[in-house]
């Protein structure tokens, strides 16, 4: 057995010693967690003053949770790569890790961050929102968290393609809202469905859906890391 | 050279019977279209729509198989026949949006209606906007074609449940759409004569050539351009 072997259990420490200096690296700066904390109050904000004392439908208010969850991940998720490449400290990524590594690693810390974020703004928003209520509680947390894996998925490998590509902020959403759009439909229907107090049978197959989607995006993301990493 | 006539043979063929053709209720020759009830003289629209529909996809496959080719090989003319492919797609899926806008707002009465096929085609043409904006940021010209190409694959895989599954399985207004009362299925399905069927057919084949022939021009002069920026 040679020194450079992956073992299962070598490739999964270096997974979370990526997601570790991450997660480090963050908590010093709390650049993405501020940044995602403000977009998120702002965005509510907005929606208050713009439905001032008219209410909205709640089915046009659940579709309007995903756009602030969306703009709010496409301001703080291309953070974890964007950092990389302004500190130059990708070239040494590159050598002491293998690509898969990295991009699980990062995938981890991305989904921590939209799992934290999707956490805050449904709390935020159910709480000043008065015309959002949910019906069926158990269908929206799995839609909550379906989708929290969803666009973690996604928003890492179009993170890693716009911090090589030296764009940062203005491509990222544009890139990603194609990619994303399976999702953000599936997701809005569900949570249409759990506000409406549908059965958690008749959201199965939004689930199925969101189920298909995580595992596709995240397997092509897996084969095409490397070409996006190494130059 | 033979392939520019046969196209003009073919297009001008489609174009005098598609547009020319009388349609009847009860057709007794071979060239009477028979009148299909809810579309009349609209159903027309079919031997001209549905193949930019159809050209827009296939570009967007030739653009991914040739984005896979350069990622293996990393040859520079893959990159520039993926984007060349990726530039034709965008057009045709413009003129089938348009086309089919137009056609909506006298059969259903608006322009845009959130129609299952609307919005695949809607992610379609968000998807080529997304990878020429991605193009036009990157200018060292390899960084460029990998992330151009890695960024088609990953729409060409994410997509098809928009383009394919999708416009199957929802209730829509479009011809073919699941509830259809004349069947649901891809277009070519429903109720046409077998005249229709050999106007149609010739159509697609007539565009598929068109797609070809665009496509190898615009190959060319993107490798004379090339050539010329590195000085040859």
């Amino acid at each position: 057995m040679s020194a450079t072997e992956m073992t299962p259990a070598r490739f999964l420490r270096s997974v979370i010693a990526i997601f570790l200096k991450d997660w480090r690296s963050e908590l010093r700066t709390r650049y993405a967690i501020s940044a995602l904390l403000m977009f998120v109050v702002t965005t509510i904000a907005i929606i208050l003053f713009s439905l001032g004392s008219e209410g909205a439908s709640a089915d046009a208010l659940a579709g309007m949770l995903w756009v602030v969850i969306f703009f709010g991940a496409m301001s703080g998720l291309s953070r974890t790569f964007v950092m990389e490449e302004e500190r130059g400290t990708t070239l040494t990524l590159q050598l002491i890790a293998p690509a898969s590594a990295v991009f699980f690693g990062k995938l981890l810390f991305n989904l921590v961050l939209v799992l934290g974020l999707n956490i805050v703004t449904v709390l935020l928003y159910a709480g000043f929102i008065t015309g959002f209520v949910i019906r069926n509680v158990p269908v929206f947390l799995v839609t909550i968290l379906l989708g929290s894996f969803g666009f973690a998925a996604a928003a890492t490998v179009i993170a890693a393609i716009i911090a090589r590509a030296n764009t940062r902020g203005t491509l990222y959403p544009v890139l990603s809202f194609p990619i994303m759009l399976p999702l953000l439909l599936t997701v809005i229907n569900a949570t249409r469905l759990a506000s409406e107090g549908a059965f958690f049978q008749e959201a199965a197959g939004e689930f199925q859906i969101l189920i298909s989607y995580i595992v596709v995006v995240v397997v092509i993301s897996y084969m095409l890391f490397e070409y996006i990493w190494k130059d | 050279m033979a392939i520019k006539i046969l196209l003009g043979v073919l297009l001008t063929g489609v174009v005098i019977a598609g547009f020319g053709f009388p349609m009847s209720a009860a057709p007794q020759t071979w060239y009477e279209l028979p009148v299909i009830p809810g579309l009349e003289d609209k159903a027309r629209i079919i031997f001209f729509h549905v193949p930019t529909a159809w050209l827009s996809v296939v570009a967007f496959i030739t653009s991914m198989l040739y984005a896979i080719q350069y990622l293996r090989k990393r040859e520079a003319i893959d990159d520039i026949k993926s984007s060349a492919a990726a530039g034709l797609g965008f057009m045709f899926c413009i003129l089938a949006t348009l086309t089919g806008a137009v056609w909506a707002k006298f059969n259903w009465g608006s322009y845009w209606n959130w129609d299952p096929r609307e919005t695949s085609i809607f992610v379609l043409l968000l998807i080529y906007g997304a990878y020429f904006s991605l193009r036009s940021a990157v200018e060292v010209e390899e960084k460029r074609a990998t992330l151009a190409s890695v960024y088609s694959i990953i729409a060409a895989v994410t997509s098809p449940f928009f383009i394919f599954i999708m416009p199957r399985i929802m209730t829509g207004l479009h011809p073919g759409a699941k509830g259809d009362p004349e069947g649901a299925g891809p277009v070519i399905e429903f109720k046409m004569s077998p005249n229709m069927r050999v106007i149609f057919f010739t159509s697609l084949i007539a565009f598929t050539l068109l797609f070809y022939w665009m496509f190898t021009l615009r190959v060319r002069a993107a490798r004379l351009e090339a050539h010329h920026h590195s000085g040859g």
